[in-house]
């Protein structure tokens, strides 16, 4: 006994160097591994605070792109109310996607992130919001993530751009389905495989997600192909494509809540069993 | 005594807010950062209780975890720097660090460079490493190491002689 806990006290220096290091070296291989996580992630009221009170002021020095964003945005939406008032005229009413619907709530990323192989953002909305894990979260040109973890004013959003998820995404012109993952190198680019041969891929053809995951609706835009291979199976591609979001410059957001998520996951459960 | 405990104080919250809010976002390059919240580690007083010094390193780490989502890469490549600081003292400043009485206020600018391009680069790697976590992408982790070590260490060096009080 005496001798152990001398062993101790002579290498007290270095036991306690293993410790911290195997304990930082467990937080880290959990980010790894669960791509959230528990107690090191910056929703908490300390390092939100402190973005948030920086994003006061550093929101003013993008208001002029933002705003460009905004007019695009709303001469989309325009054009799309313009368009539609012509056919009030039919009495037709669409019964298929009448019962489908989505909650969408405004919120502000106060931390952006995209050098990383990992990046996760933060978004100034939190439990008080009636946000919960696993909610979309897009701009008005594209995807940018899902909500991970959260505290009652902030969350963190699991970047597109972020090496371990894997988005379902599909092309456009056909309902061909393939995963959105990323190579951590360039922030403007992402690949989408396991596309299956037979689906008629050309350059600049548009990805969009598939609503597959109940996770973000269908057909919010991705981005475009800008080149497409055979992966070496030589069973499905493996398509470069351009986002139509720029990840480095992101100030408002839409967190999506799908309302009938409840109802579609008792049922996937109800099968599983 | 106290000045000195309140001065690594300040110099925590500093270089801490700083690295989060300002250095964590240049982004030269695209990708090229400098971390130089590791100058807490470089000037913590030479004489000191080793387990307090790593533990406060522990808690730098984990402070830069906190803010950036990075899991446990920054505390872990922190703990080891803070460990093997004395190694790489004696390196570089041989016998004045035997001797107990060396300042950082008052060393050689060339032994100061050795100094800081050591443990600068023992961090980055540690750091990178375990951030991207895959074996098949070392010549990345090489690259990042090399480009943001050379920027930590331009920004280390130009702080310390900007701040640095000469007793003359």
């Amino acid at each position: 006994m005496q001798q152990i806990i001398n062993f101790i006290l002579r290498n007290k220096t270095f036991l306690l160097f293993l410790l911290l290091f195997a304990l930082s070296l467990v937080f880290t291989i959990q980010s790894h591994s669960y791509h959230k996580s528990k107690f090191i992630n910056s929703a908490n009221f300390l390092t939100g605070g402190v973005y948030n009170s920086m994003n006061n002021i550093s929101v003013y020095f993008s208001l002029k792109s933002q705003n460009q964003i905004l007019a695009e945005e709303n001469n989309h939406l325009k054009s799309l109310l313009f368009n539609a008032e012509n056919k009030k005229d039919s009495t037709y009413i669409d019964s298929v996607s009448y019962g489908k619907k989505y909650k969408l709530t405004t919120g502000s990323i106060i931390k952006n992130s995209y050098t990383a192989t990992d990046n996760v953002l933060l978004v100034n909305k939190g439990r008080k919001d009636s946000i919960k894990p696993d909610f979309g979260v897009i701009t008005s040109k594209g995807i940018v993530g899902i909500i991970g973890e959260m505290s009652n004013n902030y969350a963190t959003v699991i970047s597109i751009l972020n090496t371990t998820s894997s988005i379902s995404a599909r092309l456009k012109t056909t309902n061909h389905i393939g995963s959105l993952v990323w190579d951590g190198k360039s922030p403007n680019k992402m690949q989408l495989i396991d596309v299956e041969k037979a689906a008629p891929v050309t350059e600049g053809d548009t990805i969009v997600t598939s609503g597959r995951s109940s996770i973000f609706p269908k057909g919010v835009p991705i981005g475009t192909v800008i080149r497409f291979k055979l992966d070496e199976a030589e069973n499905y591609y493996e398509i470069d494509l351009l986002l139509f979001n720029d990840m480095t410059n992101i100030e408002y957001v839409h967190i999506i809540e799908n309302m009938d998520i409840e109802e579609i996951t008792n049922l996937l459960n109800g099968i599983n069993e | 005594m106290n000045s000195v405990i309140s001065s690594n104080i300040t110099r925590f919250l500093s270089l801490v807010l700083i690295q989060v809010l300002i250095c964590s976002h240049i982004n030269f390059l695209g990708y090229i950062n400098p971390y130089i919240y590791i100058l807490f580690i470089v000037l913590f007083p030479v004489k000191n209780n080793r387990l307090l010094f790593i533990f406060f390193s522990f808690l730098l780490g984990l402070t830069m975890d906190l803010f950036l989502d990075s899991g446990g890469v920054h505390a872990a490549s922190c703990v080891f720097i803070a460990y093997a600081r004395p190694v790489v003292l004696k390196f570089a400043f041989g016998m004045q660090y035997e001797h107990q009485t060396m300042k950082f206020n008052a060393v050689e600018l060339g032994a100061m460079l050795t100094y800081i391009t050591i443990l600068a680069f023992i961090h980055h790697l540690i750091l990178f490493s375990l951030e991207i976590f895959s074996i098949s992408k070392v010549i990345l982790i090489l690259q990042k190491t090399l480009f943001s070590g050379i920027f930590t260490i331009l920004l280390c060096i130009l702080i310390t002689i900007i701040f640095s009080r000469k007793m003359k």
